[in-house]
């Protein structure tokens, strides 16, 4: 069995390396190439450290696993680590899109390369630590940390309004995670403990719930990005260099959606089925209406940002409708549109690199000299869709799914958002691929090199793979969801115990195996 | 009639301050002017002494003076943080000393001085002794306010100082007479054992006790003379004001209304809510407009007393042990801070406007990274220290049911955030300036140990935290 810290190796190897790095001295090529290398290797080890967890996790159990404690913060928290079936696919999704960024980033950021890969491997170490606390405050810390090195890379790096990008990135995330650090402390002294398998047993006063809901609702509606609190993401994804953008997309966003399936669900029951109808409305909306937003977008970037937003709204709607299926089809989601936004971004990066501009207009007729990137750009406007056979449609399809068992009108409206969806989608790559090839500056553009290969050959790999085989992700996650949602069901029986309600658990619980 | 020897042990820290001072100046004046760095150091020794004279007292409560001197944990923990406060500014004087001219071989001895006031004020545990202790203070804080005698910015910071807190201490003793009026008691116990049945006068007393302490830790409404003072007094001198002076002046704050009104909570809490939201809300709000680090500094300054009194608000040993968490943790951020401000020099002047530090990541890229981990520390990010300790005042306000407050507050700490992030910003992403001249020795001592204490602290938090508690408990 395991005797070495495995998840607080993998959550601070990344930090090892960035030490390394602040070690060099100098601003020569010399200098930049190692730091490329450093930070391609960290990420390389960090993720074939992760592998051992898939390897050694036992998807049999809702059981948090490899949990680490040790004391810290005087009594009042300690250090205490460990994944389920939930945190771990995004674990994995998060080192994996690491190196990957690392590759992205080769030749397109000069300037300042080693601060660069440093802000780089401190975000992945908070983003793999949020994943993993066990711990309220522990999360908490690990969760707004990341803020800093996002900051920087935003601000350093990133286009002509990177200043308001990232200050509006900056506040108001922050604003949002400040009220949930209240909550927290809510918590605390309403159950004596921060500690997370702790207080998912613990059930709170009724009141507490509410509010606390409303705290935890706040820093991850932003964190979503959920509508009307969704508008710092286009601008963070339009300024941000490319691979800030992928990170920003797979990752970062997936901390809300995590946020709610570990806490607002499982130690909010009651405030969560009250809240629900406000979390649908608010889903729907995103849905349709970011879909349409999108549609009259000039910017490519801004184009992929708002349909992340509509992507995020049906993860919302399935973790908040909690049925198996929902909750189920919201981590596959989770998971598949990291894959997929990230790819999508990536296919921005290339042409960015080539002409320097973001505009849907100044493109058109690259399949006639990027035949290859046409047809990668090509699946994964595909998966943005939803088109069946690639992971997109799973993830939509099971939140869908299991909402139309909740509430047909949602489901219903949220179904229109992928007829939306193929409309922009397929506009954008109309616009940009198809065509006539006149634009002067097109003339000379380059198909995708070996590089851009090798960072979209486990992209085109893994959401085809998901897309007909979606039983790892599944399978993985299953045990944890269906206790997830059974503990749900339990809670709210034990408040108006009902015939009716007990009937719809059996329902529940009997479909999902 | 013999009058007893007082047992002079628990003053033995003071007692090497004051003797040393004395001789101190003796040096100085046989010396000269070119004795000020000689004095200097000599100064900080014997605070380094004391310091340890502190720790190496007898455990337990020590009292003295007829018990209006007590040394307590409460007493000990502060009384280091003050030294090494005092000693740390004195440090960080040298080179500025040396090239503004201002060999004054006073000015280490004032600081002296102050800090046996300091020592005083923090063992005070009757209303004379804590107005003999706050007038030793501060009265060494004029002089050392206007110690630039050839600026007129610095005579202007000395004098306003002088005329308002002349006000202040006025209020203190109008108060302290009324309290003793009311209660017919000076010590703090005697006053907590006749305040249970409450009364006008009483009441009176303590709104006057309190505005005159809420003055010396600049909290709003007593907060004017802060940003002008902080300006004009030689930088050095505000790291004195900003660190070690604020930390005796909030551990009196804390004595006073815990020992002596334990009985009274209800009236004075809703005082420090009001104090703490007003002072947070101004701390954020008027700091976005300053463009002169030093104004921005002392905007920070009256934020993070309101936060600290957040923690004292509470009433409670948890409120009290963030609020001591979190000045050892202020005090530290904000010596670290003063020492960049002091490299900012450039072709042998000191610069002051934040625009200043433009580009600072590319031209000295390790004072950049430890001065903008400060900024997110003060902004209450974490991992950073400065998170920590809000965490603690936070934590002990939502115990003590105070839900407003804590929301008022933690709103307040994202406007805050606003105007470290512009600095941050403005030494990240704008183009770079002429490079600083490189940093002097002491200042890179203080701002390597407050950085790395500032970054590494979330590593093993253990010993502040515990010292904080036992230092609380000893309260109570």
């Amino acid at each position: 069995m395991t005797t070495w810290p495995i998840l607080s190796v993998t959550t601070f190897l990344p930090i090892v390396g960035a030490v390394f790095l602040m070690l060099l001295r100098g601003d020569s090529d010399a200098v930049k190439r190692n730091a490329r290398w450093v930070a391609l290797w960290t990420t390389l080890v960090t993720f074939a450290v992760s592998l051992v967890l898939v390897w050694r996790f036992d998807a049999s159990t809702a059981d948090f696993q490899f949990v680490e404690k040790v004391r810290w913060l005087g009594g009042y928290a300690s250090y205490s680590m460990g994944v389920d079936g939930i945190s771990l696919p995004l674990v994995i999704l998060t080192t994996a899109i690491m190196p990957i960024c690392i590759i992205a980033s080769w030749d397109s950021i000069q300037n300042r390369v080693k601060e660069y890969m440093i802000a780089f491997l401190v975000l992945e170490t908070m983003m793999i630590g949020t994943f993993c606390a066990l711990d309220l405050v522990v999360f908490y810390l690990f969760f707004e940390a990341g803020l800093i090195p996002m900051f920087l890379i935003i601000g350093i790096w990133g286009g002509p309004r990177r200043v308001y990008a990232s200050f509006k990135f900056f506040l108001y995330t922050l604003l949002g995670s400040v009220l949930m650090l209240l909550a927290i402390m809510a918590m605390y002294w309403s159950a004596g403990t921060t500690d997370i398998p702790t207080l998912l047993k613990h059930s709170f006063p009724r009141e507490l719930q509410t509010w606390a809901w409303l705290a935890f609702f706040a820093s991850f509606a932003v964190k979503m990005p959920m509508w009307p609190v969704h508008t710092w993401l286009p601008d963070a994804h339009v300024e941000a260099p490319t691979a800030g953008s992928v990170v920003l997309a797979a990752i970062l966003l997936k901390m809300g959606g995590y946020g709610f399936l570990r806490f607002s669900i499982p130690m909010f029951p009651l405030a969560s089925a009250d809240f629900a109808p406000l979390v649908f409305a608010l889903s729907v909306i995103a849905i349709v209406y970011t879909s349409l937003v999108a549609l009259m977008q000039e910017d490519v970037k801004k184009l992929i940002a708002y349909s992340s937003v509509a992507h995020m709204g049906f993860v919302t709607m399935g973790i908040f409708a909690t049925t198996a299926q929902g909750v189920g089809g919201a981590v596959f989601q989770m998971i598949s549109h990291g894959i997929v936004s990230g790819a999508l971004f990536l296919c921005v990066g290339v042409v960015y690199d080539r002409i320097h501009t973001r505009e849907i207009a100044a493109y058109g007729g690259l399949v006639e000299r990027m035949p290859l990137y046409a047809a990668i750009f090509m699946l994964f406007t595909m998966a943005n869709v939803g088109l069946p056979g690639t992971s997109g449609f799973v993830g939509e399809f099971l939140t869908l799914l299991g909402t139309f068992k909740v509430n047909v009108a949602v489901a219903t409206l949220a179904t229109l958002g992928v007829i939306l969806s193929a409309c922009y989608a397929l506009w954008l790559y109309r616009k940009m691929i198809f065509g006539k090839l006149e634009k002067p500056k097109l003339q000379k553009i380059q198909d995708v090199s070996a590089r851009e290969i090798l960072i979209f050959t486990p992209l085109v790999i893994l959401t085809l793979l998901f897309g007909f085989y979606p039983k790892p992700v599944l399978d993985m996650s299953s045990a944890s969801v269906n206790a997830l949602v059974s503990q749900y069901q339990q809670a709210l029986n034990d408040k108006n115990p009902g015939a009716k309600k007990a009937a719809s658990i059996e329902n529940v619980t009997g479909q999902t195996r | 009639m013999t009058i007893p020897m007082p047992d002079l042990i628990p003053a033995i820290p003071e007692l090497i301050l004051a003797v040393g001072a004395l001789a101190l100046l003796m040096v100085g004046a046989y010396g000269g002017e070119r004795s000020n760095f000689t004095v200097s150091v000599l100064a900080i020794i014997l605070l380094v002494v004391a310091s340890a004279a502190v720790v190496m007292l007898p455990a337990g409560r020590l009292a003295t003076f007829n018990g209006s001197f007590v040394v307590d944990d409460f007493a000990r923990f502060v009384k280091v943080l003050a030294f090494g406060g005092t000693a740390a500014a004195i440090l960080m004087s040298f080179d500025y000393v040396k090239r503004a001219g201002m060999r004054k071989f006073e000015y280490p001895v004032l600081m002296l001085l102050s800090s046996i006031g300091m020592g005083m004020l923090i063992s005070a545990t009757d209303l004379i002794a804590l107005y003999l202790g706050l007038e030793l203070m501060s009265l060494s804080l004029y002089v050392i306010a206007a110690i630039d005698r050839d600026s007129a910015k610095s005579t202007e910071a000395g004098l306003k100082y002088f005329v308002l807190g002349a006000l202040s201490s006025g209020m203190l003793l109008y108060g302290a007479s009324l309290i003793y009026g009311a209660t017919g008691q000076i010590s703090f116990s005697g006053i907590a054992q006749a305040a249970s049945q409450g009364g006008l006068g009483l009441t009176f007393g303590l709104v006057f006790l309190l505005a005159g302490l809420c003055f010396k830790v600049s909290a709003v409404p007593f907060h004017m003379w802060t940003p002008d003072v902080y300006e004009g007094s030689p930088t050095p001198v505000t790291a004195f004001f900003a660190g070690a002076a604020k930390v005796a002046a909030m551990a009196i704050f804390v004595r006073a209304t815990i020992t002596a009104f334990p009985t009274i909570v209800l009236q004075w809490q809703q005082i420090l809510v009001f104090v703490a939201i007003a002072s947070m809300a101004l701390g954020s709000f008027a700091a976005i407009g300053q463009t002169n680090i030093k104004r921005l500094l002392a905007y920070s300054s009256i934020g993070h007393m309101g936060f600290a009194l957040v923690g004292l608000a509470a009433g409670t040993a948890e409120g009290v042990q963030g609020v001591l968490v979190y000045v050892a943790i202020y005090i530290a951020m904000t010596l670290g801070t003063f020492a960049c401000v002091l490299s900012m020099k450039r072709d042998g002047r000191f610069v002051e406007s934040i625009s200043d530090l433009a580009g600072l990541s590319r031209t000295s890229p390790m004072m950049a990274f430890l001065f903008a981990m400060l900024m997110f520390s003060l902004a209450g990010i974490p991992p950073l220290a400065g998170f920590f300790a809000k965490f603690y005042v936070f934590i002990a306000a939502i115990n003590a049911g105070l839900y407003a407050l804590a929301v008022i507050g933690v709103l307040t700490s994202v406007v805050g955030a606003y105007y470290y992030l512009a600095i941050v910003k403005t030494m990240y992403f704008d183009e770079p300036h002429k490079s600083f001249e490189p940093m002097s020795g002491e200042q890179v001592l203080v701002l390597g140990l407050a950085g790395a204490f500032n970054l590494l602290f979330f590593v093993y938090p253990a010993p502040l935290l515990d010292a904080a508690t036992v230092a609380a408990k000893s309260l109570f």
